[in-house]
Order: C-alpha cells, then sequence, then structure tokens
C-alpha cells in the first residue's frame, strides 16, 4: 500500500512539474499577466482608490466579495472547531489544586470537598504541574502591550505598508495566546472570555458583510465603497481608502476572535478550565 | 535577488518539508513545519511579494505551531506510523 501511494505522489509530482515548465517564466515582462492584468491596477490603483500598497486595494476593493468570503471560511472554521471541540457538560473534576499564595504550600481539594471559593489567600493551578516562574509571567506581561500596538498599526497602516486585517488580526490574537501560555487558560480567558470571542468573530464578519449591504443601501454594487461617499462625505475616491480600513477592521476582528477561540478549545480539550 | 541565497533557502525549505513528515516525533514535526512556514516566509521575500511574507510569518510559523503544539500536547506525542 505505501509503495502504490508513493508511485502516485511521484507521478502526481512529475504531473506538476511537466504542467508548471508550460508557466512562463518569474517576472517575464512579456507573459499575459505582466502585458494586460497588472499594469491596469499599477497604474490605476492610486487614482481610483487612493492606496499606494496595490495588494491592500485587490484585496480588499477589487476582490473585496473574495476577501469576504475568506473571511466567512474563517469564522465557518472557528465555529467548527467549537462544535467539534468544545464540551458542553459540566462535569467536576475529581479534584482541583490551590495554591496558598503567602506560602506557596498548594492543596488538593477532592470532588465534594468545599473549595475556598471567595477567599484571595489561594488561586487556583493547573492538574499538571506548572511552575511558578516570576520572569516568564512578569517579561510577557511587558511584551503582550507592545505586541498589541505594532498589530494595530499593522491593520491602519495596512494601506501604505505589508500588512492588513488577516495579519493584525493573528498578532492581537497571539498576544492573548501569550498570556494564555505564559500564565495560565483562566487568566486569559478573564480578559477575553469564550463568549466575547464567539461575539467578536461574528461581528467582524458583520462589518464586513454590513459594509457591503451599506453600499448596497446607497444605490450602488455591493462592495462598491465610492458610494460611501455619500455618508463621509470625503470625494469618492477617499471613500473607497477608507472603505478599505473599515473591511480590514471587520477581518482584524473576525480573525482574531476565532484564533483565540481556536486556541482555548484546543489547548484545554474543549473544556475550558485547565489550559496547557 | 541573490541565487546562493536562494538555493540555500530552498534547500532548507525541502529538508524541512520532508522531515515534518518523516520525524516520529510529533512536537518536531510542529515546529520542522513552522521552519518550514519560516522558510517559505523568506522565498516570498526575496520574490518581492512581502504581503504574502508577511501573511506567511504570522499565520503559518506563528498561530499554526501554537495551534499543533497546543493540539500535540492534548492527544499523543509519538506518531503511530
Amino acid at each position: 500500500m505505501k509503495i502504490i501511494g508513493l508511485i502516485a505522489v511521484f507521478l502526481c509530482g512529475c504531473l506538476l512539474v511537466y504542467g508548471a515548465s508550460d508557466f512562463p517564466g518569474w517576472g517575464d515582462p512579456s507573459s499575459p499577466a505582466s502585458t494586460h492584468v497588472s499594469p491596469y491596477y499599477i497604474e490605476t490603483t492610486m487614482e481610483f482608490t487612493h492606496v499606494p500598497n496595490i495588494v491592500t486595494s485587490v484585496l480588499a476593493d477589487y476582490r473585496g466579495y473574495d476577501t469576504m468570503y475568506e473571511t466567512t471560511v474563517i469564522f465557518g472554521a472557528g465555529i467548527a472547531c467549537f462544535l467539534l471541540l468544545r464540551v458542553v457538560k459540566k462535569k467536576d473534576p475529581v479534584s482541583r489544586l490551590y495554591r496558598h499564595k503567602a506560602t506557596g504550600i498548594t492543596l488538593r481539594i477532592k470532588k465534594g470537598g468545599k473549595i475556598p471559593d471567595k477567599s484571595n489567600a489561594f488561586e487556583r493551578i493547573d492538574s499538571e504541574w506548572v511552575p511558578y516562574d516570576l520572569i516568564i509571567q512578569i517579561s510577557c506581561r511587558l511584551l503582550v502591550p507592545l505586541i498589541q500596538i505594532f498589530a494595530l498599526y499593522v491593520i491602519a497602516h495596512g494601506h501604505y505598508s505589508p500588512g492588513g486585517g488577516f495579519q493584525g488580526g493573528v498578532i492581537l490574537a497571539a498576544s492573548i495566546i501569550l498570556i494564555a501560555i505564559s500564565y495560565d487558560l483562566r487568566s486569559a480567558l478573564k480578559i477575553m472570555s469564550e463568549r466575547a470571542s464567539a461575539f467578536l468573530s461574528a461581528i467582524g464578519v458583520f462589518i464586513y458583510a454590513g459594509t457591503g449591504a451599506l453600499c448596497l443601501l446607497l444605490g450602488a454594487n455591493f462592495l462598491d465603497y465610492a458610494a460611501l461617499d455619500s455618508l463621509l462625505g470625503s470625494g469618492m475616491v477617499m471613500a473607497r481608502s477608507h472603505g478599505i480600513l473599515i473591511v480590514e477592521i471587520g477581518v482584524g476582528i473576525a480573525v482574531m476572535a476565532v484564533m483565540i477561540c481556536l486556541y482555548y478549545n484546543l489547548s484545554s480539550e474543549g473544556k475550558q478550565d485547565e489550559g496547557l | 535577488m541573490i541565487w546562493q541565497l536562494d538555493i540555500v533557502i530552498l534547500t532548507l525549505v525541502i529538508i524541512c518539508g520532508i522531515g515534518a513528515i518523516t520525524v516520529k516525533d510529533l512536537l518536531g514535526a510542529a515546529i520542522l513545519f513552522g521552519a518550514y512556514s519560516f522558510m517559505m516566509c523568506l522565498l516570498w521575500s526575496i520574490m518581492g511579494a512581502v504581503d504574502v511574507a508577511f501573511t506567511e510569518a504570522s499565520v503559518g510559523a506563528g498561530v499554526s505551531t501554537v495551534v499543533f503544539v497546543a493540539a500535540v500536547f492534548r492527544t499523543s506525542r509519538r506518531s503511530k506510523d
């Protein structure tokens, strides 16, 4: 069986190489893409959308419909992961570990035992032993605001430099995941609850689709941001630029929330109780 | 484009790719896959596709490695085949 698989993979590879030999060379100026597809966008993007980064304008404006469904696919992935992994039924674990903050003594409380619920002297710790490392926790906490500011910069500056909603959203999610790794899952859940992440992932897609629908209501085509001019009052060209920004923010929110939701569910086996 | 750099990175891409599917330790495979993504990111940026390189670095080398590691820690560390 393994040999048949290898032969099939090898044949497919040969076909791919054979097919790729027909492609125009890399950066070939006489290839069809370079003669009448790319020049149009390179020459007119600045004039029509006022976005220096052509990739962003193509991604969010010229093929905005495509990117909208990309965001929807990510949203769907988050929902699928949630439905597959999340354990809704609350089942109490056999025992829980608590650490007395002042002395560092760990208590194991068996099922049915009294849990020091309201007292601040104890903190819950994961049942798999985790070393209490102050240096890692503090340095990660110092890093988080820098990561988040960089993420916001990437989203907001997507017009002028590489970046945009997808990358910025992922970096934002990374900051929350860093908290979840360096502290524990419960600290991250306090910052961004599961409910908030589910809500935000839907909100992000809604912002994108809502912008399109708003353009439709204003009498233009779906996702034709030039129609937003009557609301923003900044001219047709700048309206397209602002429309791209609004849409990128939607993408960023959706991607961030979905990535956090994925991590929560994967790292806690869907229980959202004890993380890695 | 410096062709020597290109050759080195392409070789590393192939090594990481083959390593990721042959290594028995799944955690090692996840890390190798992250390295593969990072090498691809370098390739994209050499070819001038900076936006794609950025996406590859953040999604491929960043979050997906974390997700793989989380999945490995919650399932089994060794692969059966």
